[in-house]
């Protein structure tokens, strides 16, 4: 309590200290950064000892007793020796809210700055809205495919939709999704500030909106954790007018449905999309910069989703292109060009005229302002935070930059919101002195088409380059859902499951899903990675039947290792294998 | 052709073996071994044909040993196949989508480029045109056939009474002089349906925007191409055909007048024909070789006149929720939308509901536009539809297939106050509907009471070679249950 009053004293202060003498608030922060240097890492952690005082009644002593002592920067900000916060989280997306959840079960004190929405593009512009759209999009096209429905002895009559209700709904859940943030962090004591932050310091944190003199201040806290995530990256020659053409951020409001949308870059946003949009009718056009379709996916999984996902459904596709010249049109009246370029060649090679565009082309890190030359630290040369496994931020020298972490896309390691949210996690457990480091590896990635992809680990391209590489005999063992009782009660044999894994050892390198809701079924998958359970240990585990479940429980069985040469080759737990810490996305 | 089955199967389980063709007499005397088959695999033990899901190579690609050529699908599972050779993919005997017994060559790779022409020769032996041939086939009779004999005359009559000499016979024909630049614009599922209807994208003229080719366009061109060389006689009558049932009352009220010809300048004079009115006047003659019949049936309307005053704000028009009923009791009667065949020996079943309503022409033709799959298309997208048909009906500027394409033809003069009458059927249909006016009736309620309803009354002619009288009893009695009960539409 106190401590938060202080704070709003503080910003009251600086409030007028910024109308009257600005530029003398950049000294001082200045002199924190010099002086912070100088005193390096040498000086034993002070600060511990205030902390239960400053963080009230929590659970603190315990859970902070087993600390030793760490090294830290004195605090010579304005609270003297005290600091105003144990942790501050510049941006409360999922990864920011994972990390405050767990930063409150340790014990610390937590404030997170947000300068949009809080839930950050998850929630309000990514993966929440687009499972709406999803969900009603998918129930259309399902209850459209009338000889599906008649293979099962449904007769439906004509279905319709409304595209205003389909996109409320999307709109009414990440309301409700940001709301139950909002909560859980408020009932958890975490203080939300509204500002756009900006490094002061190592441990200091000016915050603020632009043009609002009545938001806004400075917190200093003893750890700081950079997740402000990231925005629709838009490549150069495409001007985004938010009607014709457009990102992910206009498309989820569904405000119309062209008849015809042109897809640049086909990743897991355009496939979400594509499923959409011709759900409801409308005919897509992919534009992919590389050879194949879906790039980053295993290649055997993508050819299949081409023919579930693509084929069949008014899609086509241009590969091996960039569009290099979009012009955007008037809805309706005047078509979108889109001038198509040979991505090897560089060559214009062909130019098609749609109703919209959406640009589907990854995401750019949102750093832009952090000042991080403040800790001495820059992004790199796409906008990412430089980091290391332990998600502490590296200087420009590569050296760590005491007390700040960066996590999520703001980082660009796995642009993922549970991967944010388990690197948020894994970041809080070092700054409580308790070593972690996230085995990306065991991150699970879904693509929530109809039906669904969802995949753990590597492709097996990059399994086969290992095999050679470190000299093991790789295994696959592949399923199909045309086989599970329970796909075909639902009549979606369709799809397949494939595990690599060492044939030696039984390490799980990678398994991959495409089906009925494979991107639940993974994490069968995933959590025996992260906890380094091994073929021959959960090839006898039970799944009831009957479920899709034993999708898994085939892939399993059907794994079989080279006999042990020597009896202890099998029973030896590989070292890459070696158990992870579980971490459970929040 | 047997001799390609006889090395079929032995020990080959997983993986395609291609086998040196053993040349069974066949004409071409070349190097045996240049050219090699591959064969469909026997995936499974209890596999007897599989279905080719997608070729991973094209015709002149390169092919190594062990490298996935073909993906194919079992009973079981897909499984990419590898070759057994090495060599150029000469051609592909099966198609993606296509199946193939067993063992059955579905490809030819040649040994080198120069033996390429003789694995397009095999592939050709084998009665499926190679890849390289394949657009040419079909090719020909679409540009043929397409400005031939069904566009024509179909078109002529409905817009020969326009003062404007160019009028709707522009739209079908192929010219395809929508885009200046002379480039080809389809959208995907067009391009989609054109390669499955085998139709020339080229030979279209887009109706979309600047020029596009949209899905429909090449539907109206597949089934222009379709209703050509199979039913010579059908397709002009069709045309025309919706015309005669309206024409005999309708056309005096609204159309007339429009013309600004007073009555007292027509007095003691003949007049010829204009083309459309010939083609009417044709199309009556032809029908009385039809034996028709007439079945009426009175339907209260109180509910579904609530739901037009619910829908209406949703730009909900009543020809639309007739339209809509309609559709949904002929999906169980397929009967009442098939067609005699031209020579009377049989029924043609429909695969698509297509209802065509009578709008009159604001010079006094009369044309027909097409709602299709009237069964399956919602009801606000029926409205837009009818909408823009109306609309482009008006400015004669619909496609052959959009008025001529009606296999079920309703005819609503209750706007007039007309209580009943009956229309004359359309030759190359089995039935016309004709709608009258719904009056508030005292009727007896069933509990016993005297009540007022509104009702309407509907009659239905229908040729009785093909409908008998208890089929268009039971179609009424379920149109009057849809009707009644407009819940399900």
């Amino acid at each position: 309590m106190a401590a938060s009053m202080a704070a709003t004293q503080q910003r009251l202060a600086l409030g007028a200290k910024q109308a009257t003498c600005g530029p003398a608030a950049w000294v001082r922060p200045a002199k924190t950064t010099v002086s912070a240097k100088r005193n390096g890492a040498v000086i034993p952690d002070v600060i511990l000892g205030c902390v239960p005082m400053l963080a009230g009644s929590r659970r603190v002593t315990a859970s902070r007793a087993p600390q030793q002592a760490r090294s830290a920067v004195l605090a010579q900000a304005a609270s003297g020796d005290k600091f105003d916060y144990d942790l501050v989280i510049i941006g409360c997306g999922v990864g920011g809210h994972g990390a405050a959840l767990h930063a409150v079960e340790c014990g610390l004190k937590v404030a997170v700055i947000e300068g949009h929405d809080i839930g950050g593009t998850c929630v309000n512009r990514g993966c929440v809205p687009s499972k709406a759209l999803l969900a009603a999009s998918g129930r259309v096209r399902e209850m459209r495919d009338k000889t599906h429905l008649a293979a099962m002895g449904v007769q439906v009559g004509a279905v319709s939709f409304d595209r205003q209700g389909i996109a409320s709904h999307a709109k009414d859940l990440a309301t409700t999704i940001q709301g139950n943030l909002r909560r859980s962090l408020e009932a958890l004591g975490v203080d939300i500030l509204i500002g756009q932050a900006k490094f002061v310091g190592n441990q200091r944190v000016r915050y603020g909106l632009p043009g609002r003199v009545d938001v806004g201040g400075e917190v200093t806290a003893r750890d700081v954790i950079i997740a402000t995530g990231s925005v629709p990256f838009v490549p150069p020659g495409i001007p985004i007018d938010g009607k014709t053409v457009f990102t992910s951020d206009h498309a989820l409001k569904l405000e119309w449905l062209p008849n015809w949308i042109a897809i640049i870059g086909s990743g897991y946003i355009g496939l979400e999309f594509s499923d959409v949009y011709t759900a409801l009718g409308t005919e897509v056009t992919f534009i992919e910069a590389v050879d194949n379709l879906m790039p980053g996916f295993d290649r055997e999984i993508a050819r299949l989703a081409q023919r579930l996902l693509i084929q069949g459904r008014p899609i086509d596709y241009h590969t091996g292109v960039i569009a290099s010249k979009v012009t955007p049109g008037v809805p309706g009246v005047k078509p979108v060009v889109i001038e198509l370029t040979d991505f090897k060649t560089k060559e214009k090679v062909d130019e098609i005229e749609v109703d919209a565009c959406l640009v589907a082309t990854g995401r750019a890190p949102y750093t832009n302002g952090l000042n991080l030359g403040a800790i001495s630290a820059a992004t790199d040369r796409r906008g990412f935070v430089p980091v290391n496994e332990k998600m502490q931020v590296l200087d420009t020298l590569g050296n760590v930059v005491p007390h700040v972490y960066c996590i999520g896309d703001a980082n660009g390691k796995y642009m993922l919101a549970h991967a944010a949210s388990a690197q948020g996690i894994s970041a809080v457990e070092n700054i409580c002195n308790r070593p972690h480091v996230l085995n990306h590896l065991s991150i699970p990635a879904a693509c929530f088409t109809h039906p669904e992809v969802s995949f753990v680990g590597v492709t097996q391209e990059k399994a086969e380059e290992m095999a050679k590489e470190q000299g093991f005999k790789l295994g696959v063992s592949k399923t199909s859902f045309k086989g599970n009782s329970k796909a075909l009660a639902e009549k979606e044999g369709d799809g397949m499951a494939k595990m690599l894994y060492r044939k030696d050892t039984g390490e799980i390198l990678g398994v991959h899903i495409i089906g009925l809701h494979a991107a639940d079924l993974i994490h069968e998958a995933s959590n025996a990675i992260a906890t380094g359970q091994r073929v021959q240990d959960i090839k006898f585990n039970v799944h009831a039947h009957p479920t899709l479940s034993e999708v898994l429980d085939e892939l399993f069985k059907g794994a079989h290792l080279d006999a042990p040469q020597n009896g202890h080759a099998a029973s030896t737990v590989p070292v890459a294998a070696k158990p992870q810490p579980a971490v459970a996305a929040a | 052709m047997q001799a390609t089955r006889v090395p079929a199967k032995a020990g080959v389980s997983s993986s395609v073996k291609a086998v040196p063709s053993i040349r069974a007499g066949r004409r071409c005397l070349v190097v045996p071994n240049a050219v090699k088959e591959v064969f469909m695999p026997a995936l499974s033990s209890t596999m007897t044909e599989g279905k080719i899901v997608s070729w991973l190579k094209s015709v002149g690609d390169k092919v190594k040993k062990g490298e996935a050529i073909v993906v194919v699908e079992s009973d079981k599972a897909d499984m990419d196949v590898e070759s057994f050779s090495e060599g150029i993919l000469g051609a592909i005997v099966v198609q993606e989508g296509e199946r193939a017994g067993v063992g059955a060559p579905i490809a030819f790779v040649a040994e080198n480029a120069s033996d390429l022409e003789d694995a397009k020769k095999k592939a050709a032996a084998f009665g499926v045109p190679a890849a390289a041939a394949a657009p040419v086939a079909p090719a020909a009779p679409a540009a043929s056939a397409a400005p031939a004999p069904a566009p024509a005359p179909a078109a002529a009559p409905a817009a020969a009474p326009a003062p404007a000499p160019t009028p709707v016979a522009v739209a079908p024909a192929p010219a395809p002089v929508a885009r200046a630049d002379g480039r080809v614009v389809a959208t995907p599922y067009a391009k989609q349906l054109a390669k499955d209807l085998k139709v020339d994208l080229a030979t279209i003229a887009g109706t979309g925007p600047n020029g596009r080719i949209t899905a429909a366009d090449v539907e109206a061109r597949a089934a222009g191409k379709a209703a050509a060389p199979a039913a010579p006689v059908a397709a002009p009558a069709q045309a025309a055909a919706p015309a005669p049932a309206p024409a005999a009352a309708k056309p005096a009220a609204p159309a007339a007048p429009a013309k600004g010809t007073t009555v007292s300048e027509l007095r003691g004079t003949t007049k010829p024909f204009t083309t459309l009115q010939a083609a009417v006047a044709r199309n009556m003659n032809e029908s009385l070789k039809v034996p028709e019949f007439r079945v009426s049936y009175s339907i209260v309307t109180d509910k579904l006149d609530a739901l037009y005053q619910q829908l209406k704000p949703k730009g909900v028009t009543m020809t639309a929720l007739l339209a809509k009923a309609c559709g949904v009791a002929l999906a169980k009667h397929p009967l009442l939308y098939a067609a005699c065949t031209p020579d009377g020996n049989g029924i043609t079943y429909n695969a698509n509901i297509n209802v065509a309503l009578a709008v009159a022409m604001p010079d006094g033709g009369l044309i027909t536009p097409v709602l299709k799959n009237a069964d399956s298309t919602d009801i606000y997208q029926i409205s837009r539809n009818w909408a823009d048909l109306v609309k482009r009906a008006r400015s004669k500027q619909l496609q052959p297939d959009e008025y001529n394409s009606g296999n079920f033809t309703i005819s609503n003069l209750g706007m007039f106050g007309v209580d009943t009458f009956d229309a004359i059927l359309p030759p190359g249909t089995a039935a016309i509907l004709a709608v009258g006016g719904s009056k508030p009736t005292v009727v007896a309620t069933p509990d016993g009471m005297i009540g007022v309803k509104k009702v309407m009354n509907v009659n239905i002619t229908a040729d009785h070679r093909i409908v008998y009288g208890a089929d268009a009893a039971e179609f009424l009695q379920t149109l009057k249950s849809v009707i009644e009960n407009p819940d399900q539409l």
